[in-house]
């Protein structure tokens, strides 16, 4: 046994420093390179056009790749780095390990205007409780859920970047006044989860009317499960957005490729296969090509999103709100 | 009397099935190979086991079904069976009072019966910090100090080693003829039961082979103590 | 003692490497990631708030497992039945569940849509809440009841029939059965039950989060995760993890005067006694005892055996491939953990002072998977590809995990076997590898089989540190469920939950049966 698993590490090592083609490694979150995820499909399309060997890397999720590559520093393997969201790009910035992506990037489809010199976006979503549709009196607001009896179950934003979303979700849209909406959810929330996956079992097994996901995610169970029976709440003050974006390392020694692979990051190659494997909307497919389904979701008026640049210091601020307000 | 009238027990595949009587304060040696029955025999007295078949009497009265700690026996198992938490003093006294509340009067027999085996002022001591023997004492003490007729050993002293084993035998002699005690030990050693006893039983594959008197055994044996001596 | 006299053996070097190698992996990994932080590292405004948490938490879940067990243990020590033996090894199963499988089946039971709710709404009665400190307690204390039943329960095993018999003919009544057999036994054993469950649950993630309700049920490990990926401040995650070995070290110097040595690995197929002071109401108590545990620990592992039944046969080819990969793994990391247990036990039973050692491996409890993955993954950068190695690293930090409970069950026989057979070994001049063989390894074959199956089962659920390190097609059986839940596959996610209670059951089923099968036929 022990044998095979040497044998499998070497020749990951042999692969990567005797083959003829060379080497692209990206760091992405784990559910990118599952199976089910969009990894698999991606790397065969890239692969066929790039004369090259494309590795994924998983490292938990958002936060931790980013941790990750803060351990690693200088000297990390990595030449591209995928799925860090606007809550983390200033972090990211900040490590002066990206490099410019010299990409004018055409045709995106966010809600937002996108300029950044360092981090292109792939795919994004807005936040939304889920919950079945059968539920009566589905609350319009934080407000009004937080008046309701509707129970949610939500992630922890120290652990888990939709945890982290919801919290800026709150910040955003009510500002001063998050304490207050803070307390009024308390005795809605069953309980804070370490992650979306745990969040989402429980509330399908029903602990929970709603669940803190993805206005997309009733997408999954109308497409993958041809069940209509779950829609994701219209909040009136709007949702706050979570866009992914990836980013070139200046340590890079494959630099072309890596250019190369953002350039094919926004061609329909990549971005066809991320609503049904991600479950998120695309960041440049136009909307016509969405697979049939995603025209019933609902669509936010106002897209809420901090700049990314502000995300960190409201972000801690946004985090000792939630933990007093929660505490008691 | 003890009378043990067509006592039978199936086991395992193994039959015990026996008639025998004993005389008050007669002490008979139960000597057998292993797997002969002898533990069982005592189990069966002390009421451990439930025999099938047949009665056991004491003085006439049938104690066949009667609860162990209503009989009127006392048993010496074969080590001296010490509760290491508690004292000796303490050990010994479980044979008047399982809860320990002794009266005045009761604490006075517990410490007269450990002077009686040698160990009057070891009262205090740990079973842990005493020597073999001296366990084998205060088990002795304690079989002594609950002061029934009928006495039922199995294989005592067998950890000890033989000087001291015969040393403890002479000393439940000379008790057990002070008391006019009824006797039952089961043994493997036919010195070990002519040191002690009175009468010898042989035991083969759950029947009594022989029952007869100690005195003279050695003179004429039976041939089929031959193997034992 | 003659023994001691004689020079160090190979197998006792082997044994000090061993341990030198145990206490590397914990405190080098520890030091890495001191090294990389910033200096001085400081503690946060709410990790004070963890520590008592933790400390509370893990103090209740302790008291609960080892006060419950009591009646339990009893119950099973003096009742015969048909199916008694089947029933104590299904209810020593939720000790080796991995924790995520765990909490599904108790949910199940016990949550909002629960079968127990459920129930209860039925007869028109209000609900019970499983969130909040109860459920997390309830969570741990089904998790290591099972383990301190064991435990006491193997108290009650060693007890000599003849002292049985010595309290029935002496006329004990119960209360005289409570003095001087039940007591002394649980002043010996609780204390360490109750310490191995503290340690344990000092580490608590998944359910002090999932079960904690929100930040008031912040714990230590989840404080060391925030330290970790939302600050990225090194010097507090190892400050937190060193204080993890503070607690550790307390916790034991606390309690390690009042542990008894026990064989854990001993068997429990020894049949009831008769019990002296029996009476009606004994048995009433005793068979609500027995049913209330059945139920308690066998409906959350039926609950998650029926949902995962209908996704079994259509699980995904990668879940089985990911199974196997996991076997294997599980199988190497047993290897790797007795091979380095084995030295340990063996040199621990030449010492004057045992504790010491076996201190030593409580410590593998209580550090945080998180900072000991992380500082591994610091130091083995410095000298290869963390990620092409991300399944041996796994393998070994799982193998730590196992060893204290290996050591716990093979520390004891391998004293007794040094002081009989070892000694009729010497007499008869037998050395080195053939007085191992024949004289003292005979003797460890039950604990062995035990403990193996322990590590195996350990092994097996773990999540562990791959998920530091993966990549794609080397996932685990608990990252491949996990990856399905996180690809909204709840139902494949439940057939896989189901797949890894069986085969970690299994395993461990498996090794401690061969160990029992060697030891029967020698």
């Amino acid at each position: 046994m022990k044998h095979t698993i040497m044998a499998a590490g070497l020749s990951v090592v042999a692969g990567a420093a005797f083959a003829q083609s060379p080497v692209l490694t990206v760091y992405t979150y784990d559910s990118f390179v599952s199976d089910w995820g969009p990894g698999p499909a991606i790397e065969a399309a890239f692969e066929a056009q790039c004369a090259c060997d494309l590795q994924f890397v998983g490292a938990g999720d958002g936060a931790a790749l980013l941790a990750r590559l803060r351990l690693e520093g200088d000297a990390t393997e990595a030449d591209i780095v995928l799925g860090l969201d606007t809550n983390l790009t200033a972090a990211a910035r900040e490590t002066g390990l990206f490099a410019p992506h010299g990409i004018t990037p055409t045709g995106l489809t966010l809600p937002v205007a996108w300029d950044d010199a360092e981090f292109l976006p792939f795919d994004w979503g807005y936040f939304a409780f889920v919950h079945r549709a059968d539920l009566a009196n589905v609350p319009t607001s934080f407000g009004a859920l937080a008046a309701s009896d509707i129970s949610i179950v939500i992630q922890d934003p120290r652990s888990s970047t939709p945890g982290l979303g919801l919290l800026m979700w709150v910040q955003a849209a009510h500002g001063d006044n998050a304490a207050a909406i803070w307390e009024g959810l308390s005795d809605n929330i069953v309980t804070v989860t370490p992650g979306w996956s745990e969040a989402y079992g429980l509330f399908l097994e029903g602990e929970a009317d709603m669940v803190l996901s993805y206005t997309t995610s009733p997408a999954y169970h109308l497409i993958a499960e041809e069940d209509a029976g779950y829609a994701a709440a219209h909040f009136e003050e709007g949702h706050y957005m979570q866009i992914e974006v990836a980013g070139m390392l200046a340590g890079s020694d494959q630099p072309e490729l890596a250019t190369a692979f953002l350039e094919f990051m926004l061609q329909p190659a990549f971005q066809e296969v991320i609503p049904t494997t991600n479950w998120m909307y695309p960041a440049a497919l136009d909307p016509a090509a969405l697979p049939d389904g995603f025209d019933t979701l609902i669509q936010p008026e106002t897209a809420l999103l901090v700049a990314p640049d502000d995300a960190p210091a409201m972000r801690d601020a946004a985090l000792a709100i939630w933990q007093a307000a929660l505490a008691r | 009397m003890l009378q043990l009238d067509n006592l039978a027990l199936t086991q395992d595949g193994f039959t015990l099935s026996l008639s025998a009587v004993v005389d008050r304060a007669t002490r008979v040696a139960v000597l057998g190979p292993s797997g002969s029955g002898k533990s069982t025999l005592l189990s069966l007295i002390a009421g451990f086991l439930q025999p099938d078949l047949g009665r056991i009497l004491w003085d006439g009265a049938d104690i066949t079904e009667a609860l162990v700690a209503a009989r009127p026996m006392s048993i010496l198992f074969q080590d001296g069976n010490l509760f290491p938490h508690l004292s000796v003093f303490d050990n010994v006294s479980l044979g008047l009072r399982p809860d320990l509340r002794l009266s005045p009067d009761q604490r006075d027999r517990v410490a007269q019966s450990l002077t009686d085996v040698g160990l009057g002022d070891m009262g205090d001591r740990r079973p842990a910090t005493l020597s073999g023997g001296q366990q084998a004492r205060v088990g002795l003490a304690r079989m002594l100090l609950r002061d029934r007729p009928l006495a039922l050993l199995d294989e005592p002293f067998a950890a000890l080693d033989p000087g001291l084993r015969a040393e403890m035998l002479a000393l439940l002699k000379s008790m057990s003829e002070r008391r006019g005690l009824t006797l039952l030990m089961a043994c493997h050693d036919l010195r070990d039961a002519e040191r002690l006893c009175d009468r010898l039983w042989l035991l083969e594959d759950g029947k009594l082979v022989l029952d007869t008197p100690m005195a003279g055994l050695r003179d004429a044996p039976d041939p089929i103590l031959q193997p034992w001596l | 003692m003659a023994s001691r006299a004689r020079p160090l053996s190979v197998i006792q070097w082997a044994g000090a490497a061993s341990v030198a190698l145990v206490l590397l992996c914990v405190l080098v990994p520890l030091g890495a990631v001191m090294a990389r932080a910033d200096w001085p590292p400081a503690l946060g405004p709410g990790d004070l708030a963890a520590i008592r948490f933790t400390l509370w938490q893990a103090a209740l879940s302790a008291l609960f497992s080892v006060a419950l067990a009591i009646p339990v243990a009893r119950a099973l020590a003096r009742r015969s039945f048909s199916g008694r033996g089947a029933l104590v090894t299904l209810m020593g199963a939720p000790f080796l569940l991995p924790v995520i499988v765990a909490v599904l089946g108790l949910l199940a039971v016990f949550g909002r849509a629960g079968w127990l709710n459920d129930a209860l709404a039925g007869i028109g009665l209000g609900r019970v809440d499983i969130y909040g400190l109860q459920g997390v307690v309830q969570a741990h204390v089904f998790l290591n009841l099972p383990l301190a039943v064991r435990l006491i329960l193997q108290g009650w095993q060693v007890i000599p029939a003849e002292r049985m018999r010595l309290a029935t003919s002496l006329g004990f009544s119960a209360r005289d059965m409570r003095r001087h057999f039940e007591r002394p036994l649980l002043r010996a054993v609780l204390p360490g039950a109750g310490l191995l469950i503290f340690l344990i649950c000092t580490t608590s993630f998944a359910v002090a989060l999932i079960l904690g309700g929100g930040p008031r049920a912040t714990t230590v490990e989840l404080a060391i995760y925030q330290a970790f990926r939302f600050d990225f401040d090194l010097g507090r995650a190892a400050l937190l993890g060193l204080i993890q070995v503070a607690i550790c070290v307390t916790a034991g110097a606390l309690a390690f005067g009042a542990i008894r040595r026990q064989e854990v690995g001993a068997g429990l197929d020894r049949p009831a006694l008769p019990w002296p002071g029996d009476s009606a109401w004994a048995r009433l108590f005793d068979v609500a005892a027995i049913i209330a545990a059945a139920l308690f620990l066998l409906l959350p592992m039926l609950a998650v055996a029926l949902k995962g039944l209908p996704a079994l046969p259509s699980l995904p080819p990668q879940v089985w491939a990911a199974a196997l990969r996991s076997i294997l793994l599980a199988l190497a990391s047993t290897a790797l953990a007795v091979a380095l247990a084995l030295p340990i036990a063996l040199l621990t039973a030449r010492l004057a002072r045992p504790g010491l050692v076996e201190m030593l491996a409580f410590l593998t409890i209580a550090v945080s998977p998180l900072v000991i993955g992380t500082g591994l993954f610091i130091v083995i950068r410095s000298i290869a590809n963390p990620v092409a190695l991300a399944l041996p690293i796994t393998g070994l930090v799982n193998a730590l995990v196992a060893l204290p409970f290996i050591l716990r069950a093979l520390v004891p026989a391998a004293i007794m076997a040094e002081a009989t057979q070892g000694r009729l070994a010497d007499a008869l001049g037998m050395r080195g590898l053939a007085r191992l063989r024949h004289a003292i390894l005979p003797r460890l074959a039950r604990p062995l089989g035990f403990g193996a199956g322990l590590a195996a089962a350990f092994s097996m659920g773990d999540l562990g540190v791959i998920a530091l390190f993966s990549m794609p097609g080397q996932g685990t059986l608990p990252l491949e469920m996990y990856r399905l839940m996180g690809a909204y596959r709840t139902d494949d996610a439940q057939g896989a939950a189901l797949l890894l209670m069986v085969l970690t059951l299994g395993l461990f089923w498996l090794f401690d049966r061969g160990g029992r099968l060697d030891a029967a036929t020698r």
